[in-house]
């Protein structure tokens, strides 16, 4: 798999408190990030993990306090032209949590999808874009496309708006969509049926998809490797199967013990449990779950875990956890 | 429920309009079950399906357009539905009281926490200064917060705290009931399980009652004693919470629980449940899942079902009707439709 876009170092913080307070929040700190082509990857955390400033980033919303994000082998600080920008925002869209805000009310459907035709695929005719339209939406799964097309939001359910996200990203080509908890809003029964659209996308289309969430059971259900987010770190990633089966980092650990599952008896070890995820403002050096750790030595008061490889491609940042017998994998 | 002791709250053929310009359109049909002394009673759903409607009418918290046109909701033998304002007052807040479901919305962010406590308890009893601040002290503590938070604004507190904030409020004059809508929505799942686990915990000391409003079926599953599915207004399935997991009679409580990805055991590729649920103004004439229903028969396009005993719960399902009623409706299951 060719990488497509990569992090280095990618961290952002914001001025908090009053304008003399001097005072910096740690959103998202040294983040590496590795997307490949036609590849799902799944960031995972807590609300205030940092996981949405990531996508912010991503989608060029803020630019970075330090580090780079390098897309196709490029780095985005180098893209000065409005052209390059643009094209940049053509390959990498952005699909939003809420669908009844993101959409435009006052306009028809075909309104926000054939604007961004016109904007980033300007060699299209308007045949050609109005045909465009109806593949987009035909392949997010409304039917039939050419009447969807022609409805105003209201007359749309959440899942078929948020359908509607993906066909408006979808219309510019894109390599990679970022999906900021694209069905946290969206009912249980029709939340299956928007993962289902991501994973097609991915088959037929051949995107790449940054899928934000906190339910790491659907990460599961769609990725293909996971990134948990603590306190603005990735503090464990690797492919969805070796971090969801065997989880290295105590904060993932607490974060499956904790997903409601009725097809198992009920776990019990999360009870202990009653943190809460840091607001890291100016932090010291140390690892950001300490506190709530329950494996927590001194080191991990005065030395910021760094990720290390514990199974192959399965990395976490904390002292504690035990690498696996390479030899057995 | 056993039938020797009389049930904490009984609600039978509840029945709730919301008046427009067209005809009214019922968002609570016909609803009927009981809370026992002590009982745990998950009600899940989807948005619209009346679960919420449902909930502030048996409070006697609707405001018009919505207004309950039918049944009875008995608290301790009192039907609450004709009581008067005077009289709900003497049993708001002692007897049983509301969780909201956002916490953020629902605390008054210009009052510190221990004000609002001391706001709802003058507004129901009458405590000296000291009783007030002994009560919210006690209170706070149940649900494990530090009493210097009492002095605190909401914005100073975390999801969680404010949450269990609410909880502390709510338990101010030890309620026989405690209605909670969705109180963990608002929670990532680490403190949604430890906010479940404390309920439950307060629940075994103080011996309340909860009936808990949810649209996630899989949080409540460990939880509830009894489960109430509800869907399009009405109640679809309803029996002990177990059995409704291990082996689910609706088609559409089936759909809902294989609409959950799991954490545990192999990766296989999920449906959901296709279409979306009717509009409450023009319900379906026959059964309301129908139209999305995977196992549909000829009859359901036409026929009401009622809620028929499946084992030690109650169905909503034509398949599910006794063996007579059923002989000529058996047809072979209409092909799956697609929906977008």
């Amino acid at each position: 798999m060719a990488e497509l876009l990569h992090t280095r170092g990618l961290s952002r913080h914001f001025k908090v408190g009053g304008t003399f307070s001097g005072k910096r929040l740690h959103a998202v700190d040294d983040v590496d990030l590795t997307i490949n082509t036609r590849e799902i990857v799944a960031l995972v955390g807590e609300s205030g993990s940092g996981k949405s400033t990531i996508a912010r980033l991503l989608a060029r919303v803020y630019k970075p306090t330090a580090g780079e994000i390098i897309y196709q082998g490029r780095s985005l600080e180098t893209l000065r032209h409005r052209k390059d920008l643009l094209a940049y925002r053509g390959d990498v869209p952005m699909v939003f949590q809420d669908p009844f805000s993101s959409l435009n009310p006052a306009y028809r459907v075909k309104h926000g999808i054939l604007r961004g035709l016109v904007l980033h695929r300007p060699d299209l005719n308007a045949a050609q874009r109005h045909a465009e339209a109806v593949r987009v939406v035909d392949a997010v799964g409304l039917h039939p496309a050419a009447d969807i097309l022609e409805r105003f939001p209201y007359q749309l359910s959440g899942g078929q708006r948020q359908r509607i996200g993906f066909a408006q990203a979808l219309a510019y080509r894109p390599k990679l969509i970022i999906a900021d908890e694209p069905v946290s809003m969206l009912d249980v029964s029709i939340r299956i049926g928007l993962l289902n659209v991501m994973a097609a996308l991915r088959e037929d289309e051949g995107v790449s998809i940054l899928y934000i969430t906190h339910d790491i059971a659907s990460a599961r259900y769609l990725s293909d490797r996971i990134a948990v987010m603590y306190g603005g770190h990735i503090v464990e990633t690797g492919p969805t199967e070796a971090v969801l089966s065997d989880p290295k980092h105590p904060y993932t650990q607490l974060l499956l013990s904790a997903v409601p599952d009725p097809r198992a008896p009920l776990n019990t070890e999360a009870i202990a449990d009653r943190g809460e995820p840091p607001r890291v403002v100016d932090p010291a050096p140390g690892c950001r779950f300490r506190a709530r750790c329950p494996l927590a030595i001194e080191r991990c008061g005065v030395q910021t875990p760094v990720l290390r490889e514990l199974g192959p491609a399965h990395h976490a940042a904390c002292h504690v956890a035990v690498a696996e017998d390479l030899s057995r994998a | 429920m056993t039938d020797e002791s009389p049930a904490l709250l009984s609600i039978r053929g509840l029945r709730v309009e919301y008046a427009t310009a067209d005809d009214p359109v019922i968002a609570v049909d016909d609803v009927s079950f009981d809370v026992g002394k002590g009982e745990f009673v998950g009600v899940v759903g989807e948005s619209g399906c009346g679960k919420s409607t449902m909930l502030f009418a048996l409070a006697r918290l609707l405001s018009p357009p919505a207004e309950i046109t039918g049944g009875s909701v008995e608290f301790r033998g009192e039907n609450l539905v004709t009581m008067t304002e005077k009289q709900l007052n003497v049993l708001r807040w002692r007897d049983f009281s509301v969780v909201m479901q956002s916490a953020m919305n629902a605390l008054n962010p210009v009052a510190s926490i221990g004000a609002q406590f001391a706001d709802a308890i003058a507004a129901h009893a009458k405590y000296s200064k000291a009783q007030v601040a002994e009560r919210s002290v006690e209170v706070l503590r149940l649900v494990g917060i530090d009493p210097i938070h009492l002095k605190s604004y909401p914005h100073q507190l975390s999801g969680g705290m404010r949450q269990r904030a609410m909880i502390a409020m709510a338990l101010l004059f030890t309620p026989d009931l405690v209605i909670m809508d969705e109180p963990t929505s608002a929670l990532d799942v680490v403190a949604q399980r430890a906010l479940m686990i404390q309920i439950r915990e307060l629940q075994a000391r103080l011996g309340f009652a909860v009936i808990f409003v949810t649209h996630d079926m899989s949080l409540v599953s460990h939880f509830s004693d009894q489960l109430l599915v509800m869907y399009a207004g009405q109640v679809v399935e309803a029996g002990p919470t177990r059995t409704v997991f291990d082996d689910p009679a609706h088609p559409y409580s089936r759909g809902l629980l294989d609409a959950f990805p799991s954490i545990r055991g192999p990766r296989v590729p999920l449906t959901g449940i296709p279409g979306s649920p009717p509009d409450l103004a023009r319900p379906p004439i026959g059964c309301r899942f129908e139209p999305r229903c995977p196992v549909a028969v000829a009859d359901c396009a036409t026929t009401r079902p009622a809620l028929y005993s499946v084992g030690p719960a109650r169905s909503r399902c034509l398949l599910n009707a006794p063996a007579s009623d059923t002989a000529s409706t058996l047809a072979s299951p209409r092909e799956e439709t697609q929906h977008g």
